[in-house]
């Protein structure tokens, strides 16, 4: 975009007739006429790329917004809900005055590009949008799908990934305590990676993205701003990668922890000083967004000279110093008898801190380049009042047929030598075996307040040292579930991930999502979406626990084929005493080992159905959100009062998968027998959900099996934890060391 | 009375806050240093701790090496202030020449983190009086370069003198030299590990193991009796 003259508001005005190039970067025709329309004149370059970047899907979830409403309509009434949706996370009150803010993103495109940086910036991202809002980082968690294991480009893609999410987040300091691991032929060449983190602070000590206050200094802070990930933002959402457009310079962005660990020490201590009256992180879209976001979430304007920002490369174009996607970079609005303690901090954390500009009483974004004013806009229309899609959405005609192939009707096997087998080969498949190999390469233990971490059913984080007050957090979703049925699979992503909390003790209290998906333009896609919102948004409500904020990614999708539908949820639960807390480990030989809830013939979508006929089809398990929320309540008043030892949800694998991982945890082995109406296959392997086992001390039988008798939960006994052998009585046992090494050798064996 | 115990906070320290923990645990004071202050406060040891100080850029500990609180720790070191660095910190102590050897990077090339079995070797150093020669115990690892290396004169030298401390035991994480996860100077005062005591003081705290502590209520009856 090199031209002389210097393209100000005022030689656009005059220069109506430019062709710019607004298709390459991304904008559709009539995006182009609406910002032509809005401005009154022709864009000039810089306004250009304000607008293209922050009306990129990505930015400006024009294709979803429509859907995402119903999270805020329907919203359960919360008294633990502080800031909701919209600002950079939701804050949630916890108690003794502390709030914890928790957050998924996506970063799925660039992770596929290049893994270590894609994944490592995934973290940094969403761990600044922790720190935006007055939070100290405490956790991460990582949720992630590849191809299938043992394609060859899963061998490129997921050690990069874990790299990458390692490099970054051991380097900053913060404990991984969850996420998951799925492997599906679905997301070859579209793997998702998202990333959660949870920040933890008092309550005054919330801060928000607006910048108010005429006169108000604005800080950029960090790193210095080079070309990496220059149109990332548009990149990351637009349809393809197959551009065949020479590019100058990589889309993704590199990250360097190191700078944001200071940039976190550096911003906490601002905050502790009171320095700070609005802030903003710079992620996708740069300082396009935060200057857009910061001016029209506030009360005035804002003046910026981009001469002022510095650089690590001094030939960018302001265009491109708008998009840059440079990572570890922060803006602050501050008083300005404030602004020197401010850069104080930063001189003393060495971090490059320099006023860029101030808030106006105006209600203008003005942004200067050498004396020209290169962008002057209604920093609304750029930031909020982007374009909004009513995209055409349809039940895919697939969909009949799919449910119609019913896996209740798949040979199931024939003899006990078969069932043995067919466990073992359960707990072996890449999606059941132990994935140590990837989670021993991120640091569990940092920070020194790990109560829980994987492969427990949820991490959990104790956040007072006194009164051990804790968090925990999990994070679900089952694309094979949503691919059959996405309003019932949303549910029971929910569901999951608040059963998995409660099985640790603690009470749910609310949610954030990572909603994956395919390309919007396919409307069986777009069904898809509306239909996992719908079920999402009504399942929260049904629950009582509020969606507090999370993200979209589209165009999840090479050609034709798209990933399953991926909605991926994220459940925050408090603990008042992380001694109760309840592990996953069998503990004591001796201990009863109770089911909870019923099992029906469920095996539509379920990892049996996809280990042994590599089948999917039928419907999902049936979604009972008020057995979900009963299930839960028994779960953790049993760990309140010492009922139970242990907990493990039942989800995919079922019953034989949950009593193998509690059995080799603990190093203890269990006699089961098969209850009565039941038969064999069905209690190991059906998926049914509302459903855990526990490990009941002998002593506290009666006062348990009383408990969920007056509530209502069905809880059968169905055996004993015991010897070195998990042992499905008069049909087969396994030793815990062939156990083991089915569960524990495939990771490796296929990504060492 | 107690003792005062230093933390050094470097840019890019991350178990500074969890070794102040450790030690107040264990009955003794923490007391907050900072890698550009020379000061020291009057402390009566100092615990360099974990984590990516000045990102590992050029080597593990290179740089921190030379920042100004080590130019007093370094001083003191040598006449007889104790010093305990873990994993980072020990990586510093060897790139200051307070402890022989190196660090690099795992024989894996993989990030690790784990519990950790090990054996104690030399249960006489300031930092080890509380446990048993011989001991097993359990501790948390979690680091990227903990191969430790020596030439064949200076381990063979470490092992005639008493001056392994620390060996893995049952599984070598790393591919360090002799099993070796930690070493002490020749006065006992010097010592550094890769494994993490600071993350083993709480019984429900990560591993839920309490193996650390003895590393914090050594030096503290040391000093108090001293």
């Amino acid at each position: 975009m090199s031209r002389t003259p210097l393209d100000t508001v005022e030689h656009a005005a005059a220069t109506p007739d430019v062709e710019l190039p607004w298709a390459e970067l991304g904008l559709k025709k009539d995006e182009y006429e609406r910002i032509v329309e809005i401005l009154g004149r022709r864009p000039t370059g810089a306004e250009l790329a304000m607008y293209s970047v922050m009306w990129s899907e990505h930015c400006s979830y024009k294709s979803s917004k429509v859907h995402l409403r119903q999270f805020g309509e329907k919203a359960p009434e919360s008294e633990a809900l502080l800031v909701g949706i919209g600002e950079n996370a939701g804050v949630v009150d916890v108690g003794q005055g502390y709030a914890v803010t928790f957050k998924v993103e996506s970063h799925n495109h660039p992770s596929y590009v290049e893994p270590y940086q894609g994944a490592a910036t995934g973290v940094g991202g969403i761990v600044r949008d922790i720190i935006a809002m007055g939070a100290r980082p405490v956790a991460v968690v990582d949720p992630l799908r590849f191809g299938a294991a043992d394609h060859p480009d899963t061998k490129r893609v997921l050690p990069g990934v874990v790299a990458g999410i390692g490099g970054y987040g051991n380097c900053l300091g913060l404990p991984n305590i969850g996420g998951e691991v799925v492997f599906d032929a679905c997301y070859q060449g579209n793997p998702l990676v998202n990333a959660g983190a949870i920040g933890v602070m008092r309550h005054e000590d919330i801060h928000l993205a607006k910048a108010s206050g005429a006169g108000n200094k604005v800080i950029l802070y960090g790193a210095r701003t080079g070309g990496d990930g220059i149109g990332g933002a548009s990149i990351l959402a637009s349809e393809t990668f197959d551009d065949a457009k020479p590019s100058k310079r990589p889309a993704v962005q590199v990250g360097d922890p190191f700078q944001e660990k200071l940039l976190i020490e550096c911003t906490l201590e601002a905050f502790r000083e009171k320095l700070v009256v609005g802030i903003q992180d710079l992620g996708a879209a740069g300082l396009s967004c935060a200057t857009s976001e910061l001016a029209s979430n506030g009360s005035g304007g804002m003046r910026v000279t981009l001469d002022d920002v510095p650089l690590r490369d001094s030939t960018l174009s302001p265009e491109e110093i708008l998009m840059s996607e440079s990572q570890e970079r922060m803006c602050a609005v501050v008083e300005p008898e404030k602004v020197d303690r401010f850069l104080e901090i930063c001189a003393k954390w060495d971090v490059i801190a320099t006023v860029i500009g101030e808030v106006t009483d105006g209600d203008r974004l003005e942004i200067y380049w050498h004396g020209g004013k290169i962008v002057d806009v209604d920093p609304r229309t750029v930031a909020h009042e982007g374009p909004v899609y009513e995209r055409p959405y349809a039940r895919p005609e697939w969909q009949d047929a799919l449910q119609a192939d019913d896996a209740n009707k798949l040979p199931r096997p024939e003899s006990s030598e078969e069932l043995k087998d067919q466990v073992l080969k359960l707990v072996s498949s890449p999606n059941q075996a132990s994935k140590k190999w990837i989670t021993s390469q991120y640091d569990h233990f940092v920070q020194g307040n790990t109560v829980l971490a994987q492969p427990e059913d949820s991490g959990m984080i104790r956040i007072d040292e006194e009164s051990g007050l804790g968090v925990a957090i999990a994070t679900d979703g089952n694309g094979r579930y949503a691919k059959l049925d996405p309003y019932a699979g949303a549910q029971l992503a929910l569901a999951e991930a608040y059963r998995n909390v409660a099985a640790t003790g603690a009470k749910p209290l609310a949610v954030s999502d990572c909603l994956n998906f395919g390309s919007p333009e396919d409307p069986a896609v777009m069904w898809q979406f509306a239909e996992a919102v719908r079920g999402l948004a009504d399942a929260c409500q049904q629950l009582g626990t509020p969606v507090t904020g999370g993200n979209v990614s589209l165009y999840n999708q090479t050609g034709e084929a798209a990933i399953h539908p991926t909605p991926v949820v994220a459940v925050l639960g408090v603990i008042d005493d992380v001694a109760r807390r309840t592990p996953v480990a069998f503990q004591e030989e001796g201990q009863l080992l109770y089911l909870l809830g019923d099992t029906r013939e469920e095996f539509g979508g379920s990892a049996w159905s996809q280990v042994v006929h590599d089948h999917l089809g039928g419907l999902p398990p049936q979604v009972d959100l008020e057995r979900e929320r009963l299930l839960a309540e028994i779960l953790i008043s049993a760990s309140r009062d010492g009922m139970i030892d242990s907990a493990h949800d039942l989800s995919d694998g079922g019953l034989i998968q949950a009593v193998v991982e509690s059995a080799l945890l603990g190093g203890k082995g269990a006699r089961l027998i098969v209850p009565d109406g039941f038969d064999a296959f069905t209690f190991l392997f059906s998926e049914s959900a509302g459903r855990a086992i526990v490990a009941v001390p002998r002593s506290e039988e009666v006062r348990f099996n009383d408990m969920c008798g007056a509530r209502g939960l069905p809880a059968t006994r169905i055996g004993v934890v015991d010897g070195d052998t998990v042992e499905l009585q008069g049909e087969f046992e396994l030793s815990l060391r062939e156990l083991r090494q089915a569960h524990e050798e495939t990771i490796p064996a296929l990504l060492a | 009375m107690t003792a005062r115990i230093g933390v050094v906070t470097f840019p890019g320290s991350l178990d500074d806050r969890d070794t102040q923990r450790a030690i107040r645990l264990a009955g003794a004071e923490p007391v907050a240093l900072w890698h550009k202050d020379k000061d020291l406060k009057q402390v009566d040891a100092v615990v360099l701790p974990g984590g990516f100080s000045y990102g590992d850029y050029l080597r593990a500990g290179a740089i921190s090496r030379f920042s100004p609180v080590m130019e007093t720790v370094i001083e003191q070191a040598r006449t007889g202030l104790p010093v305990l660095g873990i994993c980072n910190g020990f990586q510093i102590l060897t790139e200051a020449h307070l402890l022989p050897g190196a660090m690099l990077g795992n024989n894996h090339l993989h990030f690790i983190c784990r519990d950790q079995k090990l054996r104690v070797e030399n249960a006489e150093t300031s930092w080890t009086s509380d446990y048993a020669s011989g001991q097993e115990i359990h501790i948390p690892l979690k680091n990227m370069d903990g191969r430790y290396v020596a030439d064949e004169y200076t381990l063979d030298k470490l092992e005639a003198e008493g001056r392994v401390a620390f060996r893995y035991l049952d599984f070598n994480p790393n591919g360090s030299l002799r099993d070796i996860a930690g070493i002490t100077n020749e006065a006992g005062n010097v010592v550094g590990l890769m494994p993490h005591p600071e993350h083993a003081v709480e019984p429900l705290i990560g591993t839920g193991r309490t193996d650390g502590l003895p590393f914090f209520t050594s030096i503290l009856k040391k000093l108090v009796n001293a």
